[in-house]
């Protein structure tokens, strides 16, 4: 089969998808050219870069880009791409870079806003007609780039979507992990924990509201976890492992109960009422200093709201309850970089981070007990779509015919609403991009 | 003559011998044996950064007490591991330990290896070229970890699963 705009997006049906949106790499390439391309999309926390010339490299798909704090203080999302040969500016992943970024090859240099500075033997260009090219502007800037509350977005198109249009209501969750701050404000907690998945991005980002898992793929590291403890006669105070982990065993009543909430443009999550994280100790101090800052009954609240994952269509996922992110970052129809960061609540004390970095290693590592389950699955998922008997892949749980997927929604947590949401927005976003305002004056 | 006693002193080459037996247990995978070495509040840690210092406040790959490294080796054992479907091996080749401190009087003991550990499963296997840094104490004439810090030499890069322990 030969994908292109116009056939690929028969891929998705209501109530399921074909397999080769997860297989095929032709498809793949489409969503890299548009679908990432007309997306809102993680780059980093602006406190990466707390200083001018400190800068960050990522990838934005499969994009080469640079996060970096010019002198007025602004962050700057760049092409990591020298615009006389290609080479990338920078290559380590963080570094101060001073005033002005120099490339390593010929020493053209570039301001931190990325306009060009100087060329060395600048008069050979003389009468070339230099100026009237891209390569005279300089490092080239990403479509659009957004500061929300420190967390830095970017759009590669030029021209699309909004910011606040495209996730709307879904920055509640964002709001939600800042305000746990007494001052309102994160700070990021080193560096990510990198883990490799040899599966499409897609599986992933489906998993995050995927409650009938849990107890079933992780019966071995949280239903063994439970085991041993009651050997040990359930002594109290539990260790803060055991809060995190045996959650993970809960019921299908709990998960159904715990409601899932979607958005339109493919944003939802788990956790309306209750979640995983609702029933961890509580931390000596920090109430007191909530109070303190936000009053008593807008510090209820925030503390009350405990969702469980939050995806932001098309490749995030953040934790509000426990100031964690995970960025899916595709590199290919069968392979997936995992970066999963966590923040410092700036003012709160240390021990809510002690107990998110443990949430990090115990869940997220690529030594974690159960992300190891995780990975199977869809290592054998990403095998097993491969057999030509089935080329369908269902996502009916709690399916209507009626089901509106542009209206906000709270329903049953073990539906698979928000996974057909997100397909919903996939669709939505799989279209040539707008036509640029610059393209439109030079025609 | 076989076993150590509280009164016979410690020599160097008990520890290093310590360090291949432990080694040799995880190979084995003679993991109740290998959980024996231990002190009940003995860690094993596995930072994520070159040269980390904290092992709290930013994410390790590993940071585990005695109940956490229980937890993963029963889980190795259980019926529905699905990961461990077969199973994994693996093997370590160890440089000769340095013995870095030496107090008999204490009962305190460090010694840094380098290793090669290489990890399979059905077609893959992975190498990872680490340090490992062992602090023992002599506790009723047993040698016994109370930290093992292995520091994996690309630990910033990228990895898959990595299921048993280096």
């Amino acid at each position: 089969m030969t994908y292109t705009l116009d056939n690929v997006t028969k891929l998705v049906q209501p109530h399921q998808v074909h397999r080769d949106i997860y297989t095929s790499p032709e498809v793949f390439r489409l969503e890299m050219k548009h679908l990432f391309r007309n997306t809102w999309l993680f780059v980093g926390h602006d406190s990466q870069v707390p200083k001018p010339g400190d800068y960050f490299t990522t990838q934005l798909a499969d994009q080469p880009v640079l996060m970096v704090r010019h002198s007025d203080g602004e962050v700057h999302v760049l092409y990591n791409r020298c615009p006389h040969k290609g080479t990338k500016i920078v290559i380590d992943r963080s570094g101060n870079t001073g005033k002005f970024f120099r490339c390593p090859y010929h020493a053209w240099s570039f301001k931190t806003d990325g306009c060009l500075l100087a060329i060395p033997l600048k008069k050979g260009y003389e009468n070339t007609g230099f100026e009237k090219t891209e390569a005279a502007r300089g490092l080239a800037p990403v479509g659009a780039v957004h500061n929300y509350r420190g967390f830095v977005f970017a759009r590669l198109a030029e021209e699309g979507i909004g910011f606040e249009e495209y996730f709307g209501e879904s920055l509640s969750s964002f709001d939600n992990m800042i305000d746990r701050s007494p001052e309102g404000r994160l700070e990021v907690a080193g560096p990510p924990l990198r883990y490799m998945h040899r599966c499409n991005w897609k599986m992933l980002v489906e998993n995050q509201t995927d409650t009938c898992h849990p107890m079933v793929a992780h019966e071995s590291s949280a239903g063994t976890a439970v085991k041993i403890y009651e050997a040990m006669g359930n002594p109290e105070p539990k260790p803060m492992a055991m809060e995190i982990i045996a959650p993970f065993m809960s019921p299908y009543e709990f998960f159904e109960h715990m409601g899932v909430r979607t958005w339109p443009n493919g944003h939802g999550h788990t956790g309306v009422h209750h979640s995983i994280h609702s029933n961890y100790s509580e931390v000596p101090g920090y109430w007191e200093m909530m109070v303190k800052a936000h009053g008593e009954e807008k510090a209820k609240r925030i503390l009350s709201e405990n969702r469980h994952n939050t995806v932001y269509f098309p490749n995030l996922m953040i934790k509000g309850p426990i100031q964690l992110l995970r960025n899916f970052i595709p590199l290919a129809a069968d392979r997936t970089l995992v970066e999963s960061w966590i923040y410092r609540l700036v003012g709160a004390p240390d021990l809510l981070l002690k107990r998110t970095a443990m949430y990090n290693r115990l869940i997220n590592a690529p030594t974690s007990i159960v992300g190891h389950d995780d990975l199977e699955m869809y290592e054998r998922a990403q095998e097993g779509l491969q057999a030509d008997g089935l080329e369908w892949v269902n996502l009916q749980r709690l399916f209507s015919p009626e089901e509106d997927l542009s209206a906000v929604a709270v329903e049953n947590g073990t539906s698979e609403r928000q996974m057909r949401n997100q397909f919903a927005a996939w669709v939505k976003f799989m279209k040539p991009a707008p036509a640029a305002a610059s393209a439109r004056a030079a025609e | 003559m076989t076993t150590i006693t509280g009164t016979r002193p410690i020599s160097r080459e008990a520890l290093i011998d310590f360090v291949y037996h432990e080694a040799r247990l995880l190979d084995e995978g003679r993991y109740d044996e290998w959980l024996s070495l231990w002190l009940p509040e003995g860690i094993y840690w596995m930072p994520l950064d070159w040269q980390q210092s904290d092992p709290d406040l930013v994410t390790s790959l590993l940071h585990e007490d005695q109940f956490m490294l229980r937890l993963r080796i029963e889980r190795l054992k259980g019926a529905r591991t699905f990961s461990q479907k077969p199973k994994s091996r693996c093997h370590h080749v160890l440089n000769r330990p340095f013995v870095d401190e030496f107090d008999p009087e204490a009962g305190r003991f460090v010694t840094t290896t380098n290793m090669h550990y290489v990890e399979t499963r059905l077609d893959d296997q992975f190498l990872l070229a680490v340090t490992a840094r062992h602090e023992l104490r002599l506790v009723d004439g047993q040698l016994r970890i109370q930290l093992k810090r292995v520091d994996i030499l690309n630990c910033d890069a990228a990895f898959g699963n990595i299921q048993l322990l280096p």
